[in-house]
């Protein structure tokens, strides 16, 4: 039985392994969703050189944005960048490279290299700078590129609810990319607000099997909300 | 004169129909929301993963894990499914939504559209705007019909880098409703009080002007 559990004591033990030039795939949605003490713990390491993989790259103080202060992040994959001025400052001094990937194209390319695909076809980005320099192929009279697949040395993943063998769930909007992350990373860690027993989870909800989970820990969680937006 | 932004919102209200899914951009497109016209329910994508966006919450309702693709706080509608960013971009570029309305900066008369960078300003990203235009059939740009200093938006031939290649195949601006179709801009339909010839003016692009141009109307508020 305790080859299946899946749990660690610390965030030092979650993240033991992550070694500088690393690459890491990091589910989230801006600031939802993201797996908030992982990040925290990457940049207690310190290790510098690394390719992050994942929609946003947080703001300064919070989120990924935390590993930019110490210039721990050399390349990024993302679709949306810039909503921090530490980011911004270090995409102009050359400091950071950015690769834009469209939001769909980005999700896929983690699925596919979750799901043991190389590449894959889409239209998205056909046309576009994005396109240049890609095999383009037509379907049915329809032009598209060919996309690589991502895997990550790490994914870095924030459910709500895990039993000890990994099975997650997530909650709300705060699913977002983490599914993908989850099945994409040589090693994949997840952190979550509540462990469970296993069975507890009603196994048709769970979003994330445990199969593709290495490392699970509980956490507590701030959960900044980057645009508050109220009815009146 | 010139429609204003909630004007604007309310003409691309009237293509919504009965049991449409749609997915409103950031800025304009959103007050879309605003205008559903009665009798009419649609269903809301958020290309975050969310089918069914409700109202904006109340203060004790806000919830850090309820956001939409701009990242502001939402709710979800009865009825709604809240899904993986993979899921939502499946539904996406399968061509499942009914109804895209974005913003941009420039469209020609090939239905190609730049919104998504200006070389030598700082460049944020594409978000999901590449996917919504590759993979909908079904796309409403809305933009100002000129610029600040009167340059055309609307142009032979795009000078910006693309955001999709040959999707658009209808644009509402501030002066004007215009079908895309064969490589040249129709016009459908005219601001109240602009004329014909203003809007002539205004577009670069080729024009086909019908004999009649029925002017918009808009209920008083």
């Amino acid at each position: 039985m305790a080859g299946f559990d899946k749990r660690v004591s610390s965030y030092e033990e979650a993240m033991e392994g992550i070694e500088s030039g690393m690459t890491v795939i990091a589910g989230g949605f801006g600031l939802c969703g993201i797996p908030e003490n992982l990040i925290a713990e990457i940049k207690r390491r310190a290790v510098t050189d690394l390719t992050v993989v994942s929609n946003n790259c947080g703001v300064d103080g919070f989120g990924l944005g935390v590993l930019l202060e110490d210039r721990q992040i050399r390349k990024i994959l993302a679709s949306y960048v810039g909503e921090n001025a530490m980011f911004e400052q270090q995409m102009l001094n050359d400091e950071i490279e950015v690769v834009l990937t469209p939001q769909g194209t980005l999700a896929e390319k983690m699925r596919a290299g979750g799901a043991g695909i190389p590449a894959f076809y889409t239209a998205t980005g056909y046309g576009t700078p994005i396109g240049e320099g890609k095999e383009v192929r037509e379907f049915n009279g329809r032009h598209y590129i060919l996309e690589e697949a991502i895997t990550g040395d790490f994914a870095i993943v924030k459910g709500w609810k895990a039993d000890r063998y990994g099975n997650v769930m997530y909650r709300h909007t705060a699913q977002n990319f983490n599914p993908m992350a989850a099945t994409a990373g040589k090693i994949t860690v997840v952190e979550v607000e509540e462990i469970v027993e296993p069975g507890e989870l009603e196994p048709s909800q769970i979003h994330t099997p445990g199969i593709y989970v290495d490392r699970i820990i509980q956490g507590s969680f701030e959960k900044r909300i980057e645009k508050r937006t109220v009815r009146s | 004169m010139a429609l204003t932004r909630e004007q604007m919102a309310q003409r691309v209200a009237r293509e919504l129909e009965d049991g449409f899914y749609v997915n409103l951009g950031i800025g304009i497109p959103t007050l879309v929301a605003n205008y559903v016209p009665d009798g009419i329910d649609v269903m809301l994508q958020s290309e975050n993963g969310l089918l069914g966006m409700g109202r904006f919450p109340t203060e004790e309702e806000v919830d850090a894990d309820m956001i939409n693709a701009g990242k502001q706080t939402v709710t979800a509608r009865p009825g709604a499914a809240i899904f993986s960013s993979a899921e939502s971009f499946a539904m996406i570029r399968g061509g499942h939504v009914d109804l895209t309305v974005l913003g941009a900066f420039e469209v020609d008369q090939e239905g190609n559209i730049a919104s998504w960078m200006v070389p030598g300003k700082l460049i944020k990203g594409m978000g999901g705007a590449m996917d919504l235009v590759a993979g909908a059939e079904n796309i409403i740009c809305t933009m100002t019909h000129a610029s600040k200093h009167g340059e055309s938006k609307l142009l032979e031939k795009c000078t910006l880098p693309l955001t999709g290649a040959g999707c658009i195949n209808r644009v509402l601006t501030d002066l004007a409703y215009l079908e895309i179709k064969d490589g040249a801009f129709i016009l459908k339909e005219r601001a109240p009080g602009v004329s014909v010839e203003e809007i002539i003016e205004k577009t670069a692009g080729k024009l086909i002007v019908p004999d009649h141009v029925p002017e918009m109307t808009f209920d008083a508020e």
